[in-house]
């Protein structure tokens, strides 16, 4: 009867799977869930178009943090892009040499480092030097968070380029500059834009790095040398004072953020998914 | 040797100097970090010496500091988030990867990915207004005889270790989970079906699976470890911050990532902050040993990707970073 014993103990397995996938889902459901209600109640007008008020007044909004935010991700963008996808073509371009291994390498630990400790980094190199947070601090850490994913996902997705396009714009006499931006690279395009979306989504979360580097600002601020408010700050910020109104707009800026987040992963799939058909197709 | 011959000619070379001078950023990013973060402990370093680690006072007013709680609450955290993510992450990749119908694949992939996608700031938050009270009233309603035991002992404050080892736990479940099923992935179905046709019931035959993927299973299980132990904003919020040392899963303790997000801004004389930055540089050195070790294991798998979608490939690189 031990055959008994052993389907038993295999159903039993099976059952713990899947109520490991279920343990899981309740604490997403359950972020969800607070998130999108308390989230929704809290959520107005007032937030994306009023200032903070001062302290004891219950009302106003976050539209410095929000702008502010979109300020930091869009200079991380500026600051990651280039590095990001002009690294990722030199390793796939030059993939068996030791330096394109070597930097390979690096992005994988760089994508290991906490964001907070790129954070002290950004504060020792970008606000010490200045005596001054700053808008372009902030969003350097954010951008040297963004540049491994960038540069790991452009070059994945250069080498499932087929090789003949490439000789074919070299047999026309391109040169290889030529060939890899005007021919490899648009083929890879939508990849990499689903790797840019994905790397956006991943910072426009982060917190960590910019609380000693885009530091905080009560005041609308537009200044790329001045601190600035963002979102995810803000919400820190809210969440650990003792005010129930703050308390409230940091719900409100909770499901803001989370919102923003799910959209790009959102967009990043869509992206790819024309590609994804035409590749499934053909 | 014709390689040569195209390296010769001039464009050829600008195009890899170009490009490669960007590549160089990046490594210079990297170097950058370790060299910085150095520079700036230096103060720390020269001061205190190898006695800053086994140190557990912390009074910045006196100008004494001692980073050993720090590290303590570091570990212990994460150690305990590990002990309770992990079989739950095996579990799901097993799941997703054996057992359930393929269509049922990708969306619960999607679902146990959204759990990342969730921002740190987000899990504090909740945290501090969902799970930190539910933490407590079960600290309240903790029976006398276990409140004996040194882990449970201590007043129900709800803030403490365990409410910051559920938090890391459920944080790092997908990264676990989606490694563990990416290395399950490379187990060749050949494993399967010969422990099929020797009888084997369904998980005598995960059972060799796993056992054929084990160095990635722990390479996955590290990967979940190194984020545990950089994770910031969510535990500073429910781990109490007070730097202390014990075993008591009720006490409010801390972290090193924590007392970082905590005081950074406020050191207010230069020992101060370079006794910040070194436990920056400690925490950047832990996890670098423990990231490279664990792709060391995975990659150690021989992953041969198969032909995939476009889509795939380009999601799976971004998660995989």
């Amino acid at each position: 009867m031990r055959i008994r014993w052993r389907k038993a103990l295999s159903h039993l397995v099976v059952l713990l799977c899947g109520a490991a996938v279920l343990v899981a889902l309740v604490p997403l459901a359950l972020i969800l869930f607070y998130v999108v209600t308390q989230g929704l109640t809290s959520l107005n007008l007032d937030f994306f178009t009023h200032m903070p008020t001062p302290v004891g007044e219950t009302g106003g909004g976050m539209a410095n943090s929000i702008v502010g935010s979109l300020m930091v991700i869009s200079i991380g963008a500026i600051f990651a892009l280039p590095i990001g996808i002009i690294s990722g073509v030199y390793a796939s371009e030059y993939k068996g040499t030791r330096f394109a291994s070597v930097t390979r390498f690096a992005a994988d630990t760089l994508n290991g480092v906490p964001s907070i400790v790129i954070g002290v980094f950004v504060y020792g190199v970008a606000v010490l030097p200045f005596r001054q947070f700053s808008a372009v601090a902030g969003g350097v850490a954010l951008g040297i968070m963004m540049i491994p994913l960038i540069m790991r996902t452009t070059e994945e997705l250069l080498l499932l380029v087929p090789l003949s396009l490439k000789e074919g714009a070299l047999a026309l006499g391109a040169t290889r500059a030529r060939a890899v931006f005007t021919v490899v690279l648009p083929a890879a395009l939508p990849g990499i834009v689903t790797g840019v979306l994905l790397s956006l989504a991943r910072i426009a979360g982060e917190t960590a790095p910019l609380l000693f580097t885009a530091f905080n600002n009560r005041y609308f601020s537009t200044s790329l040398t001045q601190p600035v408010s963002t979102l995810t700050v803000q919400v820190y910020t809210y969440s650990i004072a003792p005010y129930q109104d703050w308390h409230r707009q940091a719900w409100a800026g909770a499901l803001v953020l989370v919102m923003m987040v799910l959209t790009c992963s959102l967009l990043a799939r869509i992206a790819t998914a024309r590609l994804e058909r035409l590749h499934r197709g053909g | 040797m014709p390689r040569r011959l195209i390296a010769a000619r001039p464009d050829e070379v600008a195009f890899r100097i170009g490009t490669g001078v960007f590549a160089l950023l990046l490594i210079a990013i990297v170097l950058g970090i370790g060299i910085e973060l150095t520079r700036e402990s230096m103060l720390s370093i020269k001061e205190f010496g190898l006695s800053f680690w086994f140190n557990d006072k912390w009074d910045p007013v006196l100008g004494e500091f001692g980073a050993k709680a720090f590290i303590w609450g570091t570990l212990y955290s994460s150690i305990l988030a590990l002990a309770i993510s992990t079989p739950i992450a095996l579990g799901i990749a097993i799941f997703i990867s054996e057992l359930a119908p393929a269509w049922a694949r990708r969306p619960l992939v999607f679902v146990t990915e959204l759990l990342a996608a969730i921002p740190s700031i987000v899990y504090g938050l909740w945290g501090i207004f969902v799970l930190v009270p539910f933490v407590r009233s079960l600290e309240l309603a903790t029976p006398a005889w276990m409140k004996a035991i040194p882990l449970f002992s201590g007043p129900p404050l709800g803030v403490g270790m365990l409410s910051a080892a559920l938090v890391l736990s459920i944080m790092i479940i997908p990264f676990t989970s989606s490694v563990a099923r990416e290395v399950l992935r490379a187990v060749p179905q050949a494993q399967r079906e010969g422990a099929y046709a020797l009888g084997a019931t369904r998980w005598e035959a995960i059972r060799m699976a796993l056992f054929y993927a084990r160095t990635g299973i722990v390479g996955a299980v590290m990967l979940g470890f190194g984020r545990a132990l950089g994770e910031t904003m969510a535990v500073t919020m429910v781990i109490g911050n007070n730097p202390q040392i014990s075993w008591s899963l009720y006490a409010p303790q801390y972290s090193m990532a924590a007392v970082l997000a905590n005081e950074f801004a406020e050191a207010a004389n230069d020992l101060y902050l370079h006794a910040l930055v070194e436990i920056g540089l400690v925490l950047f050195i832990i996890t670098l040993v423990i990231n490279v070790l664990s792709r060391i294991l995975i990659w150690s798998m021989g992953r041969q990707p198969k032909p995939r979608p476009v889509r795939t490939v380009a999601i799976a690189a971004a998660e995989r970073a």
